[in-house]
C-alpha cells in the first residue's frame, strides 16, 4: 500500500456520501445558528431584566454551557437524558446540543451589542413615547447589529467546525462520514485531506459572505462612533 | 395649568437630589430653570415626563398624574416634547426618518401625513435641504434643530429643554436659540434648563433657581433679574453674568 493515492483522493473529493456529509454540516450550522440566535436574544434580555430571578437563570445557563466541554453536551442529551425518560433522535440531540451551546455564546455577544448603544438613545426614544418593545426594535437592535456582526461572524466560523462534535453521537455530518469511510477503506490521509478541504471551503465561503454583510451594514458606523464620543 | 409640580422629593439611594420642589408651568408660559452644576435641574425636568421616578410628591401634566402606576406613560410622553443636551438623534436613520419614526409608530400617522409634517418642520428650522442626510453629516447646531423638529412633529402640549445649547460651539448657539425664541413667540409652553441668561431674559415669563435640590427662587423674569431675594441666587447670577 502506497503512502498517498491521488486517485483515492480525487474519488473521495466527489464522493456523494462525503458530499452528503457536507450538506448535513451546512444545514446543522444554519439551524443551530438560527435557534441559537433566537434563544440567545431572549437570554440576553433576561440578563438585562429587572427581575433578579430572570437574571439569575440566564447567568446560570451561560455559566453551565460555557463551563462544560462542548463534547459532553450532546452525549448527555443523547445518552443520559433518556434515563430520565426524555428521548431524542440523533438529529434532535445534535441540533439541541449545538443550539443550546451556541445560544450561550451568542447571548453574550448580543448583550454586548445592546449595551454598546448609548443610554441617551433609549431615553430619547422613550421621551418620544415609544414603548420598550418599539425602542428595542427600531432604535437599539439596528445600532447593536453593527457591533454584533463581527463577533457573530466569528462565531459562525467556529460553529461550522463545531458541528463535528456531534459525530460522537453518530450524527452523519462531514467528520462522521469521513471516519466511517476510513474504517472501511483505510485511506486515512486522503480522507482527512478531503474533509479538511471541505471545512476550509466552507469557512472561506463564510468569510466572504461575512465581509459583504459587514460592508453592507457597517457603512454608517462612523455615526455610531460619533454619538458614543462625547 | 400645563405642568404642576407639588412637593416633589427624589432620592438617588441615600442622596436627596430634589427636596420638596413645588412649581408650575401654565399654558403658554416659558419657564427657565437655572442653577449650579449638580443642583438637580436635569433630574427635575426628567421627572416631568417620567424618565426618572420620584419618591414623594406629585407631578401633573395636563391634569394627568405622572407617578400614578395606571398612567399610560408612552402616551403621556408622546404629548410632551423633550430636547437633550447631546441631541440624541438616531444615528442609523436619516434626518427625515428621525422625524418620521415616532409619528408613524407612536401616533400611527400615515406615511404621507408624517412626511408632510416632517417637511414643514424641517423648513421651519431651516434644514429643508438636509432631509436625506444622516445625523453625522450635520453640525451640532443643525443636529439640535433637527432634534427640536423631531419633538415638535408630535404636536406636543409642552416642550422640555435640558441645556440645549451647552454642547454647541459658540457660533452655533444662536441658531438654536432663534428657533426656541420663535416657539416662545408662538405661545408654546416650555420648561427650559439653560445658562443663556440673555435668552432667558428675553423669552422667559418666570425664572426658577435651584440649588442643592431646592427651588430657592421662583419669580417673574424682570423681578428675578432686578433683585434677588436669596444671596445664593445673587452669587450664582454674579458668577454667570460676568463671564
Ligand atoms: N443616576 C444617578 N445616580 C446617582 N446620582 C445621580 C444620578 N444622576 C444624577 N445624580 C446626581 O444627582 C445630582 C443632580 O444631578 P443633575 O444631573 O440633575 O444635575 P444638574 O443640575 O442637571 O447638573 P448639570 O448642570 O451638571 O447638568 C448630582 O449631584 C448628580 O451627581
Ligand atoms: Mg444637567
Amino acid at each position: 500500500m502506497s503512502f498517498w493515492r491521488w486517485s483515492g483522493f480525487f474519488d473521495y473529493l466527489t464522493n456523494p456520501f462525503i458530499l452528503g456529509g457536507v450538506a448535513t454540516t451546512i444545514w446543522l450550522t444554519c439551524v443551530a445558528l438560527i435557534c441559537g440566535l433566537v434563544l440567545g436574544f431572549f437570554i440576553a434580555l433576561m440578563r438585562r431584566s429587572g427581575m433578579a430571578a430572570a437574571r439569575g437563570m440566564a447567568w446560570f445557563y451561560i455559566w453551565l454551557f460555557r463551563g462544560t466541554p462542548l463534547l459532553v453536551q450532546p452525549i448527555v442529551i443523547y445518552t443520559a437524558l433518556p434515563q430520565l425518560g426524555i428521548r431524542f433522535s440523533v438529529v434532535q440531540a445534535a441540533l439541541i446540543g449545538l443550539a443550546l451551546n451556541e445560544a450561550a455564546y451568542l447571548s453574550e455577544i448580543i448583550r454586548a451589542g445592546i449595551e454598546a448603544v448609548p443610554e441617551g438613545q433609549t431615553r430619547a426614544a422613550r421621551a418620544l413615547g415609544m414603548t420598550e418593545r418599539q425602542i428595542m426594535r427600531y432604535i437599539v437592535m439596528p445600532q447593536a447589529f453593527k457591533v454584533i456582526i463581527p463577533p457573530l461572524g466569528n462565531s459562525v466560523n467556529g460553529l461550522l467546525k463545531t458541528t463535528s462534535v456531534t459525530s460522537v453521537i453518530s450524527m452523519e455530518e462531514l467528520l462522521r462520514r469521513t471516519q466511517v469511510l476510513i474504517q472501511e477503506q483505510f485511506m486515512v490521509l486522503e480522507l482527512f485531506a478531503v474533509a479538511a478541504i471541505y471545512y476550509l471551503l466552507l469557512t472561506t465561503l463564510w468569510d466572504f459572505i461575512q465581509r459583504r454583510i459587514e460592508r453592507r451594514f457597517g457603512h454608517s458606523s462612523s455615526s455610531v462612533a460619533l454619538t458614543e464620543k462625547r | 395649568m400645563m405642568i404642576e409640580i407639588t412637593g416633589v422629593t427624589k432620592y438617588y439611594g441615600q442622596f436627596e437630589v430634589l427636596k420638596n420642589c413645588t412649581t408650575h408651568v401654565d399654558k403658554g408660559e416659558v419657564v427657565v430653570v437655572c442653577g449650579p452644576s449638580g443642583s438637580g435641574k436635569s433630574t427635575l425636568i426628567k421627572c416631568v415626563n417620567a424618565l426618572e421616578p420620584f419618591q414623594k410628591g406629585s407631578i401633573r401634566v395636563d391634569g394627568i398624574e405622572v407617578s400614578d402606576p395606571a398612567t399610560d406613560l408612552p402616551d403621556l410622553r408622546s404629548r410632551v416634547g423633550m430636547v437633550f443636551q447631546n441631541f440624541e438623534l438616531f444615528p442609523h436613520l436619516s434626518i427625515e426618518a428621525n422625524i418620521m419614526l415616532a409619528q408613524r409608530i407612536v401616533l400611527g400617522r400615515t406615511e404621507d401625513a408624517a412626511r408632510r409634517q416632517t417637511i414643514e418642520l424641517l423648513d421651519r428650522v431651516g434644514l429643508a435641504d438636509h432631509a436625506t442626510k444622516f445625523p453625522a453629516q450635520l453640525s451640532g447646531g443643525q443636529q439640535q434643530r433637527v432634534a427640536i423638529a423631531r419633538a415638535l412633529a408630535m404636536n406636543p402640549l409642552a416642550m422640555l429643554f435640558d441645556e440645549p445649547t451647552s454642547a454647541l460651539d459658540p457660533e452655533m448657539i444662536s441658531e438654536v436659540l432663534d428657533v426656541m425664541t420663535g416657539l416662545a413667540r408662538e405661545g408654546m409652553t416650555m420648561m427650559i434648563v439653560t445658562h443663556e441668561m440673555g435668552f432667558a431674559r428675553s423669552v422667559a415669563t418666570r425664572m426658577i433657581f435651584i440649588d442643592r435640590g431646592e427651588i430657592v427662587e421662583d419669580r417673574p423674569t424682570e423681578d428675578f433679574f432686578s433683585h434677588q431675594q436669596n444671596p445664593r441666587t445673587a452669587a450664582f447670577l454674579g458668577k454667570i453674568l460676568h463671564h
